[in-house]
C-alpha cells in the first residue's frame, strides 16, 4: 500500500495548490447548489403562496415556473463550470505535478 | 457458440409470444388496435439489442470487460447511459402522471431527482474513478478491512438492487399487460429472461449500449411529444398553462405547490433521500468505472445532468399537454371518467393523441425497452457485488482465479434473474409504491455515508464504518416499516408509529453519528493503521496516480 512517491507528491507545492484550488471550487459549487435547493424546498414547505403567485396578473405563469426551471438550468450550468475548470486547469496542474515527481 | 443459439431461440420465442398477444387481442374488444405496431417496434428493439449482445459477447472475456466494459466507454456515451439508468419507465410515466394529476408538484419531484447530480460531480465522481475498479466497495474498502466492509457494501447493494428490481418488474408486468395485452407472468418472465441474456453474454458493454440506445429513443420520443404539444398551443407557454387551468378539475392550483409535501420535515427528508440516495445507488456508481479516467468521469456527469434536466423539462410539458389533449378526450377514459389504465398512462395516451397509432406503438415499445435496460444494469451491479465483493474478496480473500470469478458472476446473474421473476410474480397484487423510496433511503443511509466518509475523513475506521453503516441500513428499513406508507397503508394499522413518510433525515443522521462515534473511540492498533493509510488513498484520489488503467488484461 505504501508508495514512497506519495510522500514526494504530498510535499510538492503544486499538489497543495491543486488540492486547495479544486476543493475550494468543489465545496463552493456544492454549497451554491445545496443552498438553492434547500431554499426552494423551504419555500415549498413554508411559503407555497409565493411560488404560486402570478408574475404578470394577466398571464397564468407563476413564480414557481422560472424558479423550478431555473434550478434545473443552474444544476447544468454549475456542473459545466466545474468540468470546464477541472478538465482544463486542474488536469494540467495534475499532469505537471506527476511529471515533476515521477521524473 | 451456445450464446448465439440461445439468442436465436429467445428471439423466436419473443416473436411468437408477441404474435400470440396480438392474436388474442384481435378477438377481444380493446381500446387500441395498435398493439401490432408496438409489438413490431419492440421486436425491432429486441433484435437490435440481441445483436449488440452477440457483438459484445465476443469481447466479454475478462472480468475488466464484464464489470466495466474494459474502461473504454467515452464520457459522452457514459453520460447517455447514466441518464438512461435514471430515466426509468417509472420516472417517465410516473412524473408525467404526477404533472398530469397535480401540475406543479411534478416539477418539485423531478428537481429533487436532478440536484443530486452536481453534488456527485463536485464531491465524488473523480475520486471514485481514481480509487475504484469495478464496484463502489473497492473504494469503501480501500484502506479498511476488506472482509467486513465489502460484506457491508454488498448487503447495501443487494438490498437496493432487490427493492429496485421488484419495483421495476411489477411495473414492467403491469405496463406490458396494458400495452401489449400480454399475460402478467409471461411479461415478467420475458423481461427477466432478456435482462439475464444481456448481462450474461454481453456484460457491461452490452448493458451500456442497450441503455444508450434506449436513452436516445426515449429522448427523441419525448422531444417529439413536447414539440407537438407546444405546436398545438402555437408555441405560447402562457396559452399552454391557461388552457390547462381551464380544463383541469383543480384549476389554478396546478400552477403552485400542492399537497405532495405535507410538512417541512417530510420535505427535507425526501429531498435528502433523493439527493444523496442517487450518490449511493450501486448501478449508477458502477458506471464511473466504465470510463478511462477521471476526466471522462467528470464529462459523463456533465452530459448526464444535461440530458436528465432536459428530460424533466420535457416531462413537465408532456404532463401539461396530457391535461390539454388527453383529459378532454373521452376516447382515453373509461365509463367512470378515469383515465384508461390509470394516470400513469397519461404520457402513453398523449403519444396517441399527438402522433397517432404509429407513434403510440413507438412510445409503448420505448417504455418496454426502458424497463429492460434499467433491470439489466441493476442485475449486473447485484451480480458484481456477489462475485467481486463477496466471492473474490471475502470468500477467496483476494486470491480468486479470474475465470472462477467470472463464472460466479454469471451464475449469480441467472439466480438474480430467477429471483427477480419470482418476486415480480409474488408482488403482483402488492402495493409496491414505497419500494423505490426505500431503495433511495437505504442508498442514502448505508451506502452513501460510508462511501463519502471513506473518501473524506481520515479518522474513519472499520469499526465505525461497520456500526454506522449497519445502523443506517437497519434504521432506514425499520422507520419505513413503522411509517405511514407501510404501517398504515399496507399493514392496515390506524396510526403510524413513526410519523414521517421518508426516513432519510433520521436514518442518515444516525448513520453519520454512528460512524463518527465508533471511529473516534476506536483505539485498536488496526484502527491506527487504517488512519495512517489515508494519506496514500488521499494522494491517489486527488491525482489518479496508481489508479487502475483503461484496460486491465
Amino acid at each position: 500500500m505504501y508508495d514512497p512517491v506519495h510522500a514526494l507528491i504530498h510535499a510538492n507545492p503544486k499538489f497543495q495548490q491543486l488540492v486547495r484550488r479544486r476543493q475550494r471550487l468543489a465545496w463552493t459549487l456544492s454549497a451554491v447548489m445545496l443552498l438553492l435547493y434547500i431554499a426552494f424546498i423551504l419555500l415549498v414547505a413554508f411559503r407555497p403562496d409565493w411560488l404560486g403567485a402570478r408574475i404578470w396578473p394577466e398571464l397564468p405563469v407563476t413564480w414557481g415556473i422560472p424558479a423550478g426551471i431555473g434550478l434545473i438550468i443552474s444544476a447544468f450550468v454549475l456542473t459545466g463550470i466545474y468540468v470546464h475548470r477541472a478538465n482544463g486547469e486542474f488536469d494540467r496542474l495534475t499532469h505537471e505535478l506527476l511529471e515533476e515527481v515521477l521524473r | 457458440m451456445i450464446g448465439l443459439r440461445v439468442l436465436f431461440f429467445l428471439t423466436v420465442a419473443v416473436a411468437a409470444s408477441m404474435a400470440a398477444a396480438s392474436d388474442s387481442l384481435a378477438g377481444e374488444i380493446t381500446k387500441h388496435n395498435t398493439n401490432v405496431t408496438a409489438a413490431v417496434m419492440f421486436l425491432g428493439f429486441v433484435v437490435a439489442t440481441l445483436a449488440i449482445t452477440y457483438w459484445a459477447a465476443k469481447r466479454n472475456t475478462s472480468v475488466a470487460n464484464h464489470y466495466a466494459a474494459g474502461g473504454r466507454i467515452t464520457g459522452f456515451q457514459n453520460g447517455l447511459a447514466i441518464a438512461g439508468d435514471y430515466m426509468s419507465a417509472a420516472s417517465f410515466l410516473g412524473i408525467s402522471a404526477l404533472v398530469f394529476g397535480s401540475g406543479y408538484d411534478g416539477l418539485i419531484y423531478s428537481i429533487g431527482f436532478l440536484v443530486g447530480w452536481p453534488i456527485i460531480l463536485f464531491l465524488m465522481a473523480e475520486r471514485l474513478r481514481n480509487l475504484g475498479r469495478y464496484t463502489f466497495a473497492d473504494v469503501t474498502s480501500f484502506r479498511l478491512k476488506q472482509m467486513e466492509i465489502r460484506s457491508l457494501s454488498a448487503c447495501g447493494t443487494l438490498a437496493v438492487v432487490t427493492l429496485y428490481l421488484i419495483a421495476q418488474m411489477v411495473g414492467a408486468g403491469k405496463l406490458i399487460q396494458l400495452l401489449f395485452g400480454l399475460d402478467y407472468s409471461t411479461a415478467v418472465i420475458l423481461v427477466g429472461m432478456l435482462m439475464v441474456l444481456y448481462v450474461l453474454f454481453g456484460g457491461m458493454l452490452a448493458t451500456t449500449w442497450v441503455q444508450i440506445i434506449k436513452a436516445v429513443l426515449l429522448l427523441s420520443g419525448a422531444s417529439f411529444m413536447a414539440f407537438m404539444v407546444m405546436k398545438h398551443v402555437g408555441f405560447d407557454i402562457g396559452r399552454l398553462f391557461s388552457e390547462a387551468i381551464a380544463v383541469h378539475p383543480k384549476g389554478e392550483a396546478i400552477m403552485r405547490p400542492g399537497g405532495l409535501v405535507k410538512d417541512p420535515v417530510s420535505a427535507i427528508s425526501l429531498g435528502l433521500a433523493l439527493m444523496f440516495g442517487t450518490a449511493g445507488l450501486p448501478h449508477i456508481l458502477m458506471r464511473f468505472f466504465t470510463v478511462s479516467d477521471a476526466k471522462a468521469a467528470r464529462k459523463s456527469v456533465f452530459y448526464a445532468t444535461g440530458f436528465i434536466g432536459y428530460f424533466y423539462i420535457l416531462t413537465f410539458i408532456i404532463g401539461f399537454g396530457a391535461i390539454l389533449l388527453v383529459s378532454t378526450d373521452p376516447a382515453f377514459k373509461d365509463a367512470s371518467g378515469e383515465l384508461l389504465g390509470g394516470n400513469n398512462m397519461a404520457a402513453v395516451h398523449l403519444a396517441a393523441a399527438v402522433g397517432g397509432n404509429l407513434f403510440l406503438g413507438f412510445i409503448s415499445a420505448v417504455a418496454f425497452a426502458t424497463i429492460l435496460a434499467v433491470v439489466a444494469g441493476l442485475t449486473l451491479s447485484g451480480a458484481s457485488a456477489v462475485s467481486h465483493d463477496l466471492y473474490a474478496s471475502v470468500f477467496k480473500q483476494g486470491n480468486a482465479d479470474e475465470r472462477a470469478e467470472l463464472c460466479v458472476s454469471k451464475i449469480t446473474t441467472v439466480v438474480l434473474g430467477a429471483v427477480a421473476i419470482l418476486l415480480g410474480i409474488l408482488f403482483e397484487k402488492q402495493n409496491i409504491a414505497f419500494m423505490v423510496g426505500l431503495a433511495f433511503s437505504i442508498a442514502a443511509s448505508c451506502n452513501f455515508p460510508v462511501l463519502f466518509l471513506s473518501m473524506y475523513w481520515r479518522k474513519l475506521t472499520t469499526r465505525g464504518a461497520l456500526v454506522g453503516g449497519a445502523l443506517g441500513l437497519i434504521s432506514a428499513v425499520t422507520l419505513m416499516i413503522l411509517g405511514p406508507t407501510v404501517w398504515v397503508q399496507i399493514l392496515g394499522h390506524a396510526e403510524p408509529i413513526f410519523p414521517y413518510e421518508y426516513p432519510a433525515l433520521f436514518s442518515m443522521a444516525l448513520a453519520f453519528a454512528g460512524i463518527w462515534l465508533f471511529s473516534v473511540t476506536d483505539r485498536s492498533a488496526a484502527g491506527d493503521t487504517e488512519r495512517a493509510r489515508f494519506l496514500s488513498q488521499y494522494i491517489r484520489s486527488q491525482t489518479g496516480h496508481g489508479a487502475s488503467g483503461a484496460v486491465d488484461h
